[in-house]
């Protein structure tokens, strides 16, 4: 198992690589200099030239490169141009927030969508399998924004149950789990959740079909188990499956929350990528990115190396 | 599938001749080949959720391609005096956005820039994607190993993170925003088009093609092409519903479309500011991306039961 956990590490190595590129190459996919958002347009050139040196951008492309990789293997993601500060502590403090939002997302959804996917895979064919097929593909085709905004419209505009945005009452940008906090993840959770519970149920119910359809079920019946112990058995073969997909949706869910977060003005990730697109602030950009691409490639392994221990039938080799 | 001339009716041999009734003729002789698009196409005709699905999406192309003779009013004009209508007004039929301007028509005519920017890069990462991915698979070695592993680099990244970290890097506008999607698309239908390919290049006729001399390029483009192009398209399809709700949530964002062009995220957008003075018509523009977004994933679901593709 070491070896193998060993053998994914050095497997990953050059996709993490691959990530730092691009990362660092998305700076200079954008028209124009890094620099130009925030001069002013009557600088002189003087200025300019001074500005370009200080940040580096005087410097070849593959010098700036192996530069910006080495203060990124210390911990230093650069300056944000807008505000000033470290890029790392304020991705950091977003990045906390995001994660609550996405696991509390995945946790609703894994649920529900395990709950469905066995009903629908035990009951083929019946009006629950269809109601949950039909809940699964609502799930991966509705616009998740406009879906919080309906949330919005009815629970608190038209209700006042729920606040609509914020992290909190106190308007500050983190989230602790107290009663007050909890009313204002509610609704970007469920909103969110809405895509984990669909994907999960249907690869559930896609799962539990294959499982009962197969020889060793029908000899566990004809030795005379149960129901609770053929159940037993079904779900210890669909949990590795189940898990793993579970596990890639909180990374989807934590990289692709910057529409959801936008919608409620939730204090994470998204919405610090959003500012830094309007302001045009690429290191903070940057390293946003990096960060939750980084977190997406770690995740990725984590379920890789998870699914291998709890599912002895995958090759170790 | 029973063909309709069975060994019961006049039968005809091989050669031509009648042999006339009582005579049981081989049955393989009366079967008409409908060949595997016919067969899908048959399968698919059975099915009424695909069908209806199919039918939308035919229905909003069709408003799309029209929507500049048919909208019933100027979807540009405003008015500052009848500035968010409800829905079922006496003349804005479906309210007016937070210009004053007409709904219906507003839909209408965003339809077309909805739709576009939705299936646009699908099929361009369509194009690109199944030839990175057939050569990758039919070559193999090396090539296989450089293009698969810069591909999987683009699997580091979740595919909403990676639209709009592009988008956000290039720039709004409409074109930065359908290049940035395609390069969401192009590694996800390369990985496809490579894993079928793979599977097939061990096959007799492959051998045979390359017996009969013809060379790499053509193999690919005559026997690979034709074999593997059925199940990527599948795949394609089922894209292009998540395609919409990107390129819509760019529009959304600020990313994509800018005003005054009425596109379906944009507009829902914009009128965010009207959810509590008119909360059903800031949500009809979502309404449209919903339906558009379901329809072909029903239809891409239809599809693949129909060309009887396991997931």
């Amino acid at each position: 198992m070491l070896l193998y956990i060993l053998k994914r590490l050095v497997a990953v190595t050059p996709v993490a690589f691959g990530v730092s590129v691009v990362c660092f190459l998305l700076v200079h996919l954008a028209p124009g200099d890094p620099l130009s958002a925030v001069l002013p347009a009557d600088a002189t050139q003087a200025t300019i030239d001074e500005m370009r040196a200080a940040y580096g951008f005087d410097k070849p492309l593959p010098v700036q490169y192996f530069i910006w990789l080495w203060h990124v293997l210390h911990g230093d993601l650069g300056v944000s141009i807008a505000t000033g500060r470290p890029v790392a502590a304020e991705v950091g403090r977003a990045v906390v927030n995001s994660l609550i939002l996405a696991s509390v997302a995945t946790l609703i959804g894994f649920t529900f969508g395990v709950l469905f996917g066995f009903v629908a895979g035990y009951r083929r064919n019946s009006v629950l399998d269809r109601m949950a097929s039909a809940l699964s593909v609502f799930g991966v085709s509705v616009p998740h924004y406009w879906l919080g905004m309906v949330f919005v419209i009815v629970f608190s505009a038209n209700l006042g149950w729920l606040p609509p945005t914020g992290a909190g009452p106190d308007g500050s940008g983190n989230w602790r789990p107290d009663f007050d906090h909890l009313r204002y993840i509610i609704m970007p959770a469920v909103t969110m959740s809405v895509i984990p519970t669909g994907i999960i149920a249907r690869t559930v119910r896609a799962l539990v079909a294959d499982i009962l359809s197969q020889d060793f079920v029908e000899a566990l019946r004809a030795k005379g188990l149960d129901e609770r112990g053929v159940f037993r058995h079904v779900v210890r073969n669909a949990a590795p499956t189940a898990l793993a997909v579970m596990g890639l949706q909180l990374g989807y869910l934590l990289g692709g929350s910057i529409l959801i977060e936008t919608v409620f003005a939730w204090p994470g990730t998204g919405f610090l990528l959003n500012a830094a697109i309007f302001q045009r602030d690429l290191p903070l950009l940057q390293g946003s990115i990096l960060v939750l691409a980084l977190f997406f490639v770690a995740l990725n392994l984590i379920v890789d190396v998870m699914q291998t221990a709890l599912d002895p039938r995958i090759e170790r080799g | 599938m029973n063909a309709p001339a069975t060994a019961a009716s006049t039968a005809i041999a091989l050669d031509g001749t009648v042999l006339g009734p009582g005579h049981a003729a081989p049955e393989a002789a009366f079967i008409p080949s409908r060949g595997f698009w016919g067969h899908v196409g048959h399968r698919l005709v059975r099915d009424p959720v695909a069908i209806a699905a199919g039918a939308l999406i035919l229905a909003m192309i069709a408003v799309a391609v029209l929507a500049p003779w048919i909208t019933p009013m100027d979807p540009y004009k405003g008015s500052m005096l009848r500035r968010l209508k409800p829905v079922g007004d006496a003349v804005y039929w479906l309210g007016s956005d937070e210009l004053g301007r007409d709904m219906i028509s507003r839909l209408m005519l965003g339809a077309r820039l909805s739709l576009f920017m939705g299936v646009t890069p699908v099929l361009i990462a369509f194009v690109i994607g199944s030839a990175i991915g057939i050569l990758a698979g039919y070559v193999g070695g090396w090539t296989n190993t450089i293009l698969m592993r810069t591909i999987d680099v683009f699997f580091a990244f979740p595919s909403v993170l990676l639209a709009i970290a592009l988008s956000g890097a290039l720039g709004a506008g409409i074109f930065n925003a359908i290049v940035s999607l395609t390069c969401v698309f192009v590694p996800q239908i390369a990985r496809v088009a490579e894993s079928v390919t793979t599977g097939i290049r061990r096959r007799d006729y492959i051998d045979a093609a390359k017996l009969s001399g013809a060379s790499a390029l053509t193999i690919m483009r005559v026997q690979v092409l034709g074999n593997v192009v059925g199940p990527i398209f599948v795949y394609a399809t089922g894209l292009i519903s998540v395609s919409m709700i990107l390129a819509s949530g760019l529009s959304f964002l600020g990313l994509g479309v800018r005003p005054p062009e009425p596109e379906w995220g944009l507009m829902l957008n914009t009128l965010r500011t009207a959810i509590y003075v008119n909360p059903l018509v800031a949500a009809l523009p979502g309404v449209c991306i919903f339906i558009v977004s379901i329809s072909f994933n029903l239809f891409s679901d239809g599809l693949r039961n129909a060309m009887e593709i396991r997931q």
